[in-house]
């Protein structure tokens, strides 16, 4: 009897912490599962993709410091397809090589995806925490973060030119704490690679994904091959659009804001900064998707 | 995949491998280069090392490279330390005297890239064969105009020894 009773109670037990392993597993992701040699052999792809389907461009990479830990502060476009930064990473690592660290943070749900997320762990991306990114920055990886986060990524297609950080403000205590500057990085046409029409932010509240998921946002959109796409979980075929990507010179917060900088100020500096360059890459466009 | 292009240049081997042996001119001649920065203590020779970076595509595609010969004035040839695998060489040959043969040779690939580094090497022959055949004639500009003004120094040192 005693056998009967135990044995199943056992096996329960084992199997959901199993399954509790394997999910811990999934939204873990350390700075040692970046694989320099798988990085360098998705450059080709990476390479083909950016050159001919996206007619990408990045410029003044030269101003990320060749040496030391930076924090990489991006606007955050294209849904959950992220081409920007895709592109941003082959630039990073044929402009730099595949042998210098560099760390991106995702929404845990990314890093938990089947096969995609074991991609991002191997390129480098971590969960987004601000104890990751402290611990990459103290190993003089530079980090990139993108404060707007699943609120900015999903912004209607119309706001493409918009910076939207929803008033996220964490980046600037994590370059304070860690001692390094930041460099804005400025992307444009990712939100074109979609007809983006809501976050749908009263959606998710309603449903409650915010408290569930961490998810601020429902987005609703028109893509590839979907049609009507409902919080693009599955992703979607990015349109051809034409990628713009700016590197600005590097503001160094103590040197420019005191020994005791207010983060509003700050804020309010880098996002302008980044808004006045971004002006700039709307302003080169000529048509939507093309460029 | 191997890239091979030359150019015939109206100047002794001498002059070129003068040329091409001062890294401070790489820049003024290889097309398509963002990038020419010696990396370590030695400028130039067996060994010497430089952080170089070209434009292909939507990239800057590049690395560390290191001499690997030094063979005045016939040779200078490179391999990529990290990177892009490359390896390239400046053969220079006279053919005739005063008529100098320079061939630019480059090879590069993605070692584990599959499909997609097939497809990349053989992509990027064009813009690579365009930017090498551009690197040659603006070095054949150079080396000519340096031949020039060394014939032309030569023959002013020979006048004022005539004179006095």
């Amino acid at each position: 009897m005693y056998y009967r009773v135990g044995r199943p109670r056992g096996l329960a037990e084992r199997a959901v912490g199993y399954a509790r392993k394997r999910v811990e597993e999934r939204l873990t992701a350390r700075l040692e599962d970046r694989d320099p040699d798988y990085l360098r052999e998705a450059l080709p792809l990476l390479w083909l993709l950016s050159t001919f389907y996206f007619r990408a461009e990045v410029r003044d990479l030269g101003n990320i410091p060749p040496d030391k830990p930076v924090l990489l502060v991006g606007n955050h476009s294209g849904g959950n397809i992220i081409v920007d930064t895709f592109v941003f990473s082959l630039a990073f690592s044929t402009y730099f090589g595949v042998e210098r660290p560099f760390h991106q943070l995702a929404h845990n749900l990314a890093i938990a995806w089947p096969v995609a997320g074991g991609m991002l762990r191997k390129s480098g991306t971590v969960s987004a925490s601000h104890e990751h990114a402290e611990q990459a920055l103290e190993a003089g990886a530079p980090v990139l973060v993108y404060p707007g986060g699943d609120w900015e990524t999903h912004r209607p297609s119309w706001k493409s030119g918009e910076i939207d950080f929803a008033g996220r403000k964490g980046f600037i205590q994590l370059a304070l704490d860690a001692g390094v500057p930041i460099v804005p990085v400025v992307s444009i046409g990712g939100q074109e690679t979609a007809l983006f029409l809501s976050q749908g932010g009263g959606l998710a509240r309603a449903l409650r994904l915010d408290r569930l998921f961490r998810l601020k946002v429902l987005p609703i959109s028109i893509a590839l091959p979907w049609g009507l796409n409902v919080g693009d979980f599955a992703g979607h075929i990015p349109l051809p659009s034409k990628i713009t990507i700016e590197v600005l010179p590097p503001i160094d917060l103590e040197r420019e804001f005191g020994p005791d900088p207010d983060p509003d100020e700050v804020y309010e500096h880098v996002t302008s900064q980044m808004q006045e360059a971004l002006d700039g890459l709307a302003a080169e466009r000529r048509l939507p998707v093309i460029g | 995949m191997r890239i091979n292009e030359s150019t015939l240049v109206a100047a002794p081997a001498e002059t070129v491998w003068n040329y091409l042996a001062d890294p401070e001119n790489y820049l003024r001649f290889m097309s398509g280069i963002t990038h020419w920065e010696v990396a370590g203590d030695r400028p130039n020779g067996l060994g010497a090392r430089y952080r170089i970076l070209l434009g292909v595509g939507a990239a800057e595609v590049g690395g560390l490279v290191e001499m690997v010969e030094w063979n005045e004035p016939f040779d200078i040839a490179w391999h990529s330390v990290t990177g892009v695998d490359n390896r390239g060489r400046f053969r220079i040959r006279e053919e005739r005297p005063g008529r100098t043969r320079i061939e630019y040779r480059l090879a590069y690939g993605v070692i584990g890239g599959g499909l997609a580094g097939l497809l990349t090497e053989v992509a990027a022959v064009y813009p690579m064969r365009q930017q090498m055949r551009r690197t040659l004639r603006q070095l054949k500009r150079q080396v000519e105009h340096e031949q020039r003004r060394l014939e032309t120094e030569r023959r002013r040192g020979a006048r004022r020894t005539a004179v006095s």
